[in-house]
């Protein structure tokens, strides 16, 4: 009897531990491992960071050369002190791991195509599986091998990978158990070690985040629906009063490049009426992504010296994509933000200048429909020729599954993303190859080593020139009073219309070269004292190369020009004023014409209560404004009744309405200009609507939104809008939600509801340098950790932290969060 | 005496174990101490839970004042618990005594068995 109670305390005992050291189902995904999760000495306790903890130690680490010490600010933000490059840039990469390391690893598993290894095939309504194959068949790992050989190529690029890995190494080989990020404790699984190959993916991150965007199939099925004078009309080349990054009336030299538009083109390329069915993305970037970034030279400044402000929009995480510090080494100090993953930083100031960052929103991602010889795929077809295809596997391990082995035609034109084997069939047969300049073997973080150490605007000039993907607005301002921008990228030299729809890819004439740096045009020191760029059209259509693409934004760049041109004596507290400015232009331009078009006749009380909010609103999209709660959906909603009836013809999708950037532009236009609107009329119906139809409908149709808003008390914009910031895994408790915060799309204050300004900096370029800045999010990317979201509070309110390069001296004498010395 | 000492040394053990074998070694270290300690094997199940009990439930108490309860907070939505540190604190302690009250029931059985064995020899 005894031994049977043995066994059976044995078998429960051990069972228990079984159960609780097992990931269970909850849902359709999985807990953590229980009884490690809830151990004190192992699990998620050991990630609640005592409130009063100083961040001290003396570490001896194989791989420096010298010696480092680190000085934590009271707002955790260290100033790295190095003797040398390499040293600098290997405390980089520890401090990155210490605070960061689960964030860093997750996008470039991300990136790689690796989420099923952490996930499985599906988890929580996910399906990862499908993310991992999109991310492979774009040749993101393809793409960060080439790039990685471009950087290892060069000696000082090289220098600061290597270092930069084997600082991340240096911390995860002292971490135990224990100290995993909470992350990998909820998703079970371990840190792998970094490697130079991370940094690449990154970065190809970023490329995907800001050019991954693409609706070239949706484009050319727009072309299959509508007539050629339809769709100039829906997607018109240019912008009426656009602001250029370089001013109009520029003078273009003659191209470099000589266009042609293929024989075939108006037969093949330009027929307007064949389609093809659109294969399902999994995935999107953001199309909100954007930024602001501008200088004002001393000129127009109260110091007499140059202001430069930059506000990069991204989806705003936690936690966050930016990791504020400052580094210095004999040779040069820079303070800014980094991208943990990658060394450098990536926007701030020197001693010298300061810099920042736009979206160029040019279109660099194309697709060629590939005409393979048979179903084995080894030969495709290319200027009447059979050329041999290359092969490439992608293996992607799936938790809880065999592998997965994706075989990748590549052409020359680039992979093959969409063929048979793709699991979203096609209607038809095609292949289609993705051509992305992301592809190209390129050394981007050579750009920001160099403008980290720029002393004057020739250094910049040389720092940005090898720039390729994703195409930047760089902005400059320096301390001996230079102030420039120039649209810096690879762009290639495209007629009109070319890009916009598949080409075809056994015909060579429709390949295009890059634009010759030459050709891509820098604003330095203009005499209207300013240069600005907020994603719009870098040059107006005169420019000799066509520069397609349906994201660039119309409304941003001119305010940001008209209140730039109005003031003088600027001073840095006026460009925090501007920076967090929520005036809506588009606003301002629609609204005569919507009190024009609507007939009040038609309206009850209620509708006409709402309307004359409308109607007395400041046109700024302040917290406690009640306008923009009924402009914003009014706007969206007439864009629908516009544009939904003529768009519902096919069962092929096309650009999305909502979501579509140009479409703001496209209808603001139609409705100040064009009284006789040809999409005012619903085609769906017998008689014929007119724009007073249309904007009355568009305006009746969100009144249950506005009245349950009402209900709710919620009708004051930052109510309504909601807004937050969002945990990387989208984790309700590890997020903030529900922030008090105006902003919103085509305001400088771009903060829509989880996307916009994801580091807003101040620079005025006083000998002794006067700089603002802070980002929504906070330094440890720890959610025990007390600095966690530190800064978003003061964020939401627009104000800022001074920030400032520091001698070792000033750190020593301040209140610091703890200082941490390395020694070889 | 005995019952406070076996508490005692499950708890001490059940700290040290861990430190150098994953979390649920201290089950290894109860059941020793439940066979090396002579007691009813129900006086050993409620030594084997009250010491580690204890142990978590301490560890996880001072870890959770010293950070002012913000993890606590957010795992105990996560998990779900209503935002309660206090029943997160409990559970963490619960389970840890849970495991450790069953090793310590199987290693007090294995005991008996031995002493049998012994009687027989």
């Amino acid at each position: 009897m005894r031994v049977f109670y043995l066994i059976l305390f044995a078998a429960i005992t051990t069972a228990l531990i079984i159960v609780l050291d097992t990931p269970l189902p909850a849902g359709t995904a999985k807990t953590p491992r229980l009884g490690y999760f809830l151990s004190p000495q192992k699990g998620f306790w050991q990630n609640a960071e005592a409130a009063n903890t100083e961040f001290n130690g003396e570490l001896k680490l194989d791989g420096l050369k010298g010696k480092a010490e680190v000085y934590f600010d009271d707002r955790l933000v260290p100033h790295v002190f190095a003797e040398n490059d390499a040293d600098a840039y290997f405390v980089q990469g520890y401090l990155h791991a210490k605070f960061r390391l689960w964030q860093m690893e997750f996008q470039t598993y991300a990136a790689a195509g690796r989420l099923s290894e952490i996930f499985g095939e599906k988890s929580n309504g996910t399906n990862f599986l499908k993310i991992d194959i999109y991310f492979r068949r774009l040749g993101m790992v393809y793409a960060a091998e080439n790039s990685l050989k471009a950087m290892e190529a060069d000696a000082q690029t090289k220098e600061a990978l290597d270092s930069y890995t084997a600082g991340v190494n240096a911390y995860i080989n002292t971490m135990n158990e224990g100290d995993y990020p909470l992350e990998y404790k909820l998703l079970d699984y371990k840190p792998e070690p970094w490697t130079n190959l991370k940094s690449a993916l990154f970065l190809k991150y970023m490329s995907y985040d800001l050019t991954g965007g693409d609706d070239d199939f949706e484009m050319t099925n727009a072309k299959a629906v509508f007539t050629k004078t339809q769709f100039e009309k829906l997607f018109p080349y240019g912008q009426d009063s656009i602001q250029n990054i370089i001013p109009k009336g520029t003078h273009f030299a003659k191209p470099g490049i000589a266009l042609k538009i293929p024989a075939s083109g108006d037969s093949l390329y330009f027929n307007y009426k064949e389609g093809v069915k659109v294969p399902a993305k999994p995935v999107k970037p953001d199309p909100d992504n954007g930024s602001n970034n501008w200088a004002v030279s001393g000129s127009k400044t109260k110091s007499g010296k140059p202001i430069l402000c930059s506000d990069p929009h991204l989806d705003l995480n936690l936690p966050s994509l930016w990791y504020e510090m400052q580094i210095s080494v004999p040779g040069y100090n820079v303070y800014g933000v980094s991208f943990p993953g990658a060394p450098a930083i990536i926007i701030g100031f020197n001693d010298n200048c300061a810099w920042g960052v736009t979206n160029a929103e040019r279109d660099v991602k194309d697709y060629y429909e590939i005409k393979f010889q048979d179903s084995t795929m080894q030969h495709y077809l290319y200027n009447f020729e059979w050329k041999k295809t290359d092969f490439r596997n992608e293996v992607i391990k799936i938790k809880g599954q065999p592998d997965r082995v994706e075989k990748i035609a590549m052409t020359l034109w680039g992979p093959v993303m969409y063929d048979k084997s793709y699991p979203d069939k096609m209607h038809n047969e095609k292949a289609y190859a993705c051509h992305w300049t992301a592809h190209d073997g390129t050394d981007e973080l050579k750009t920001f080593m160099l403008l980290d150490r720029a002393k004057n605007i020739d250094d910049y000039k040389n720092a940005i020139v090898t720039f390729s993907n994703p195409g930047q607005n760089f902005v400059f301002a320096s301390k001996n009073g230079d102030i420039a921008i120039k649209e810096e990228g690879s762009f290639g030299a495209k007629w009109r219309r070319q890009g916009d729809f598949v080409m075809p890819g056994y015909d060579s004439s429709y390949a295009y070269t890059s634009i010759p740096d030459s050709e891509n045009l820098i604003l330095q020191n203009p005499a209207r004292g300013f240069v600005s760029s907020a994603n719009q059209y870098a040059y107006d259509t005169s420019y000799p190369y066509y520069i397609g693409g349906l994201s660039f934004e119309y409304f941003r760049p001119n305010i940001i020009n008209r209140k730039l041109s109005g003031m003088q004596k600027i001073t840095a507290e006026d460009m925090q004023q501007m920076q967090t400015d929520n005036y809506n232009l588009l606003a301002e331009m629609a609204r005569p014409s919507l009190l024009k078009y609507i007939n009040e006749s038609l309206l009850n009380d209620d509708e006409k209560k709402y309307l004359d909010i409308f109607r007395s609103w400041n046109l700024r999209n302040d917290a406690t404004e009640e306008g923009p709660t009924v402009f914003t959906p009014w706007w969206d909603s007439l864009k629908v009744c516009m544009y939904q009836d003529e768009f519902s013809v096919t069962q092929l999708p096309l650009p999305d309405i909502l979501k579509t950037n140009s479409f703001n532009t496209t209808l603001l236009h139609a409705l100040m200009k064009d009284s006789a609107y040809e999409f005012a009329d619903d085609i769906t119906t017998p008689q014929k609507e007119t724009m007073r139809d249309v904007v009355t409908m568009a305006f009746k149709k969100i009144i249950p939104v506005l009245k349950d808003a009402e209900k709710r008390n919620a009708l004051v914009w930052a109510k309504f809008k909601d807004s937050g910031v969002k945990h990387l895994l989208s984790i309700p408790a590890l997020s903030r939600f529900h922030l008090f915060s105006g902003g919103g799309r085509g305001v400088i204050n771009a903060y829509k509801k989880y996307n916009g300004p994801s580091w807003r900096m101040i620079v005025q370029l006083t000998d002794e340098t006067e700089a603002y800045g802070l980002y929504p999010g906070g330094q440890s990317g720890n959610p025990g950790s007390k600095y966690y979201d530190t800064f978003i509070d003061k964020w939401v309110t627009g104000q800022y932290y001074r920030i400032q390069i520091f001698t070792k001296e000033n750190m020593q004498r301040q209140k610091l969060a703890g200082s941490m010395t390395f020694l070889k | 005496m005995k019952f406070i000492v076996a508490i005692f040394l499950t708890a001490l053990l059940g700290y040290a174990a861990p430190l150098y074998f994953p979390w649920w070694s201290f089950a290894v270290t109860s059941a020793v101490i439940a066979a090396a300690v002579h007691q009813k094997s129900w006086k050993a199940f409620i030594t084997g839970f009250i010491g580690m009990f204890l142990l978590w439930g301490a560890l996880a108490f001072i870890i959770d004042v010293n950070n002012e309860h913000l993890l606590s907070q957010k795992i105990a939505q996560v998990l779900p618990l209503g935002g309660s540190y206090i029943l997160l604190i409990l559970i963490s302690a619960f389970v840890g005594g849970l495991v450790s009250g069953f090793a310590a029931l199987t290693g007090s059985f294995a005991r008996r068995i031995g002493a049998m064995n012994q009687d027989i020899a």
